[in-house]
This record gives structure tokens, C-alpha cells and sequence, in this order.
């Protein structure tokens, strides 16, 4: 493992691998600031420009991108009360009180400070559990890795639906349907082409990321823009007051931060969960383990209410690689991204990765704590500047999204096909959207479509046709039941609270 | 009569389905092929089956989350004025070029959202491209294709 560690360390020091993660973090953190944009938006607008670089750097670049992101999407929570991105609406809770109190500064101080433990300890767990997680999964065969696969994407349906469990299922089959469309793998039969040529090699990744994503939310932004209940109070932008922390509220903070950290990184772990939930649990949590006083504070500008929830939802980022490096099957829409890239790139993550390919393992998780002092380094002293970013006028940044997007798309193919496309499934993926069709079991299904049917084609010629393996291991069976029990729970949860 | 359009969604998924499933069926598979355990069709084929059940249970099962959507606060014509732009941006490009039109796009798209700064609007289409172009093709090695600079001799 030192070896491993020292060559992540040699990968990630390099000039142009530091410069990455500055790039990136400052990008991601500008992109996640602005309401409604994310880090899968993020990410899909990076993959082109990393196709130019070898796998490392371009993942690298991605990994900054997606702290960068998380820690963005804090900022407007804060300052705008509008979450960049679901995992920081937790941080909202207490985040935007405490600016309204004048103590905006404080309050982004201390969102920077929980990031960054948040990111250092789940960054030290993966250390150590990346490489025994893949040693387990080597004794993943095709029945697990195919019931794994249904978990996923069970989970993420049931953890993203917002009670819509049955319309991210029928997102989760629209994506497996996209995925199909193209040459078979084994027999290079061509399915759903219409005999038009241009899909006989399937959809690109990178164009259904594009479409589902960012021009779907540049789409939404402007069809939303008179919507008043999307328009949020502001916070002076130009009086944040200090970003000095003092003593009191650090020691509540060094409560704060270890068990947030401890629950953020397993729930990122859980394939489908991720750092909202993480974020919502390490708040519930924290609001019970306080003392009767703070718990009086919460809502109203705490600083454990605020720490919790940033510490958690970065530690859950750093978690939701596990699936992803170890197994090569992503715990969350933002990884299948940054799955998808992997794949561009001609690596396949999965446990043979840290023994293949140690540069890209140990680079990845050596960057992510290289990423979290840049982070910190990078946004606090700038965080009055940056601010001032959340008053870009939509005017400018809508076309700009736009022409990212459709530039990633020419630059791949050079093909107008393919543009026409995307702007069909963004305007799909928009009035989808209008009506609470979440979009990330879309891309997860979209993602590990191949390697599914792969695996289900495997298994079913073992077992010669039966469906027997999925109850022949044990492990197989231990998957399929915890999928059981996830749908179960969620259709009991549904049921109390429609009744 | 109140319509729920989560419902239609649903029925239009479901007809979707169907038609996907039908298309599943008729995929020719080898001959050797036709009765093995799996084939090209058998994925396909399941998920067409799984399509039809998920939208088929939202068809069925009571919405007690019902979406409203305030039409009239929303932006129909700036979007569809949006998207015809980017569809006529997709159409040119190739013959164009990268650098014309995408400039002419931005320019565009500035100026349908309602931006009337037009040195601002200038400065972040024409001069902004022509930068992004020196990136991609200049430092990061992606090739563009630009017939249009190609003509003038700025491009080789």
C-alpha cells in the first residue's frame, strides 16, 4: 500500500496535476455556486476538455471539479438561501440564518473549515478501505456484480425520487432503453437504429450527460426565470462581515466534525445515497446530540447545524468513489459521470483497477486530499470575491452553458446528428424535469446498461438459462434482499405518509 | 376537467414501451442464435417489459403529489427562441464554422434573452470564441473544424 500511496503521491504532485485541481476546484466551485447547476453539470462540462489529457490528470481535474462543486453549491445556500446542489440544502438550515444575521462571512468560514475535515478524514477512510474493498470484490462474479447493479439502481431511484419512487423507476428504464440502442456487444447485431448510421455505435455518454444535464438545466433556468417561487431573498453581497472563527464555536466544532465525517462517508458508500441524505442524517443527528440550548439554536444560525451538514456532505463525496474505484459500479449520479469518463478513456475501474492501473487509483484518492488544502487555500481568503459570482445575469451564463454543451458534443463527433439529438433529449429531459423526473437514476441507468446486460447475459448462460443464480450464492441472495428491503421500506414510507 | 400530466407522462411511457418492446421482438438474431439462453434481443426485451410495468403502475396507482405548474410564469417563447437558435447553430456548423457561428450564436442567444450591452455582448461572443478555439486547438491539441478560417488562411 505504501508503494501504492507513494505513487498516487508522485501522480498527484506533478505541476500540471496541482494546476488540475486548482483549475478544477475554482471551476467547480464557480459552477456549483450558481443555483441550479450541480457537479454532474460540472463534470459534463469538464469531460470534454479532459479527453485531452491522459486518464489521471483528466480524473483528477474531475475530482477537483466535484469538491469544488459541493463546496460552491454551500455558498448560494448560504448567501441565497438556493442550494447549487441538493447536498447543501441542509446547509441552508442554519447557513442562511446566520448571513441574515450579518455573520455571512462566518458562516462560509465555517462551511469551508467543515469541508475540509469533512473531506481529510473520509479522504484517510477511503486510504484504507479502498484496497480491502477491492480485494473482497475480486470474488465478485456476474450474478453479484448483476444484482449489485439492480441494488444501485433500486437505491438511487428510492434515495432521489423525493417520494416519486415509481417515476425514477421508469427513469431508470428509459436510461437502460437509451443505453441499448446501437451494436450488441457479443454479435454486433444493431438494435433500435432505424437503419440511420449514425446510432449504430450507440448514444454517446458524453451526449446524454450534455442533454440530461446541463442543457436541461440551462433550459429550466430560463423557462423558470419569472417563476416566483424560485426567486430567493439576497444577502448583501458586498457585506459578509468576518471569516474569523472563534473559540467557542470551534470547540463545538470538534464535536461536530468526526462523527459527521464518520456518517458521511458510509452513507456515501451506499450505492444510491450520497451526500444529501448524508448531509440530512448528520444534521438530524447532531440536532439530537447537543445539549438542550444549542438544540434551541438550530434553525436559527447554529454552528453545529451548519458544521454537521458540510462536514457530511463531503466526506459522503469522498465515499460514493468507493463502489467506483473498487467495484467499477458508481454510487451516485456524479460518479457514474465521472464513471462514463473512465470508460472514455479506455480504463475500466473495478477491483483489478489499483493492481492495473495504480497511477489513476492512488492518484485519485492521493488528489482528493490534495484538492481539500487547495480548496481551503483557494476559498477562503477569496470567498467576499467569489461571492460576487452568484450576480452573473443569467443572460450571459444561459448561452454560455449552451455553447459549452454543444461544443463538447461537436468536438466528439463533428456530426450535426448528434447536436440534434441532444437538443431533443434536453427538451425531453426539461419538461421531464418540470414534473419531478429525476434525471441521476437516468444516468446511472445509462451508465452500467452495458455492463449488465453483460453480466445478466454471463449468468444466464451458466446457469444455461435459469434464473436460479440469483439465489445460489449467498452473496448474490444478500444483495437481492437488501434491494427487497429497500423497496419494501420505501413503498411502508410512502403508504404512512400519504395516509 | 383537471388532467394530471404526471398521468399522461406516464401514458406516453407506457405507449413508448410498447413500442420499444415491439421493436425488441422483431431484432434478427443469428439462427444458431434464436434459442440460446440470451441473445441480442433478450435484455432488450425485459426492459420493454419492465417499462410497461413501472408506467403501468403510475397509470394505475393514485397521485396524491399532484404537480401543478403555473404556466403563466413560465418563459414558453425565450426557450423556444433558445432552442430554434441552437438547432440553427447545429445546421451551420459544419459548413460555417466553428468560429462564426458559434460567435453568432452567443451574440444571438445574448440578445433574445434580452442583453442590450453591446460591447459586453460583443466582447463575450466574438473575441470570447476566438480565445476558447486558441485553447482547444491551440494549447489542448483538439482539432476543430473551420472551413470558414480555413478560407481566410488564419486556420491550417
Amino acid at each position: 500500500m505504501i508503494e501504492g500511496i507513494l505513487i498516487g503521491l508522485s501522480t498527484a504532485l506533478t505541476l500540471q496535476n496541482i494546476l488540475m485541481v486548482m483549475i478544477g476546484c475554482f471551476f467547480g466551485t464557480i459552477i456549483g455556486m450558481l443555483p441550479g447547476l450541480g457537479p454532474m453539470t460540472a463534470i459534463a462540462l469538464m469531460i470534454p476538455i479532459t479527453y485531452g489529457f491522459d486518464p489521471a490528470t483528466g480524473l483528477i481535474l474531475m475530482a477537483g471539479v466535484y469538491y469544488g462543486a459541493v463546496f460552491g453549491g454551500s455558498t448560494s445556500s448560504i448567501l441565497l438561501n438556493a442550494p447549487g446542489v441538493p447536498g447543501t440544502v441542509a446547509t441552508s438550515f442554519d447557513g442562511y440564518p446566520m448571513a441574515q444575521q450579518g455573520k455571512a462571512g462566518k458562516a462560509l468560514a465555517i462551511a469551508a473549515w467543515s469541508s475540509f475535515a469533512g473531506g481529510t478524514f473520509s479522504a484517510i477512510y477511503l486510504l484504507f478501505l479502498a484496497p480491502s474493498l477491492s480485494k473482497v470484490s475480486l470474488s465478485f462474479r456476474s450474478p453479484d456484480y448483476f444484482a449489485l447493479m439492480i441494488l444501485g439502481l433500486t437505491a438511487i431511484a428510492a434515495f432521489s425520487s423525493k417520494g416519486q419512487f415509481l417515476k425514477a423507476m421508469m427513469m431508470v428504464v428509459l436510461g437502460l432503453m437509451l443505453a441499448s440502442v446501437g451494436q450488441d456487444s457479443l454479435s454486433d447485431i444493431t438494435r433500435f437504429t432505424f437503419d440511420n448510421m449514425n446510432l449504430t455505435d450507440g448514444i454517446s455518454f458524453v451526449l446524454v450527460v450534455m442533454a440530461t444535464f446541463a442543457m436541461s438545466e440551462a433550459l429550466t433556468i430560463i423557462l423558470k426565470r419569472n417563476d416566483p417561487t424560485a426567486a430567493a431573498k439576497q444577502v448583501s453581497l458586498t457585506e459578509l462581515g468576518s471569516i474569523k472563527i472563534n473559540k467557542e464555536d470551534r470547540k463545538k466544532m470538534y464535536k461536530t466534525i468526526p462523527r459527521s465525517s464518520v456518517i458521511g462517508f458510509l452513507i456515501g458508500v451506499l450505492p444510491g445515497a450520497g451526500a444529501t441524505i448524508a448531509s440530512f442524517l448528520a444534521y438530524g443527528m447532531e440536532r439530537n446530540l447537543v445539549n438542550d440550548d444549542e438544540k434551541q439554536n438550530f434553525g436559527k444560525g447554529s454552528v453545529n447545524g451548519l458544521s454537521a451538514p458540510e462536514t457530511a456532505n463531503n466526506a459522503a463525496c469522498s465515499g460514493s468513489f468507493v463502489p467506483m474505484l473498487t467495484l467499477g459500479i458508481p454510487g451516485s449520479g456524479t460518479t457514474a459521470v465521472m464513471l462514463g469518463a473512465l470508460l472514455g478513456f479506455g480504463v475500466q475501474p473495478g477491483p483489478r483497477l489499483y493492481m492495473t492501473n495504480p497511477e489513476i487509483f492512488w492518484s485519485i484518492i492521493m488528489s482528493m486530499y490534495i484538492g481539500m488544502v487547495i480548496l481551503l487555500i483557494l476559498n477562503l481568503p477569496l470567498i467576499p470575491y467569489i461571492a460576487r459570482i452568484l450576480a452573473v445575469p443569467k443572460n450571459y451564463l444561459i448561452p454560455l452553458i449552451l455553447f459549452f454543451s454543444i461544443t463538447g458534443i461537436y468536438v466528439m463527433s463533428f456530426n450535426n446528428f448528434d447536436i440534434y439529438l441532444m437538443i431533443g433529449i434536453a427538451v425531453v429531459a426539461t419538461f421531464l424535469r418540470l414534473y419531478d423526473f429525476p434525471m441521476p437514476p437516468l444516468i446511472l441507468a445509462f451508465v452500467l446498461g452495458g455492463l449488465m446486460e453483460e453480466n445478466l447475459r454471463r449468468s444466464l448462460l451458466l446457469s444455461n438459462g435459469s434464473w436460479e443464480f440469483l439465489w445460489d450464492r449467498t452473496l448474490t441472495l444478500c444483495i437481492l434482499l437488501t434491494t427487497v428491503f429497500i423497496v419494501i421500506w420505501h413503498i411502508y414510507k410512502t403508504f404512512k405518509k400519504n395516509s | 376537467m383537471n388532467i394530471n400530466t404526471t398521468k399522461i407522462i406516464s401514458l406516453l411511457f407506457f405507449i413508448f414501451s410498447a413500442f420499444y418492446l415491439y421493436t425488441a421482438y422483431q431484432i434478427q438474431v443469428f439462427a444458431f442464435d434464436e434459442n440460446a439462453p440470451f441473445n441480442a434481443k433478450t435484455f432488450p426485451i425485459y426492459l420493454g417489459y419492465a417499462g410497461l410495468f413501472f408506467s403501468g403502475l403510475k397509470l394505475i396507482l393514485p397521485d396524491p403529489e399532484t404537480i401543478r405548474i403555473e404556466h403563466k410564469n413560465l418563459e414558453y417563447k425565450k426557450t423556444v427562441i433558445l432552442i430554434i437558435i441552437a438547432i440553427i447553430y447545429g445546421a451551420t456548423i459544419l459548413k460555417v464554422g466553428y468560429f462564426l457561428t458559434t460567435s453568432f450564436f452567443l451574440f444571438g442567444s445574448y440578445y433574445f434573452l434580452g442583453e442590450r450591452r453591446w460591447l459586453l455582448m460583443f466582447l463575450l461572443s466574438f473575441p470570447f470564441v476566438a480565445a476558447f478555439m486558441y485553447l482547444l486547438h491551440g494549447v489542448l491539441d483538439i482539432y476543430l473544424r473551420d472551413p470558414f478560417l480555413k478560407f481566410i488562411g488564419v486556420m491550417g
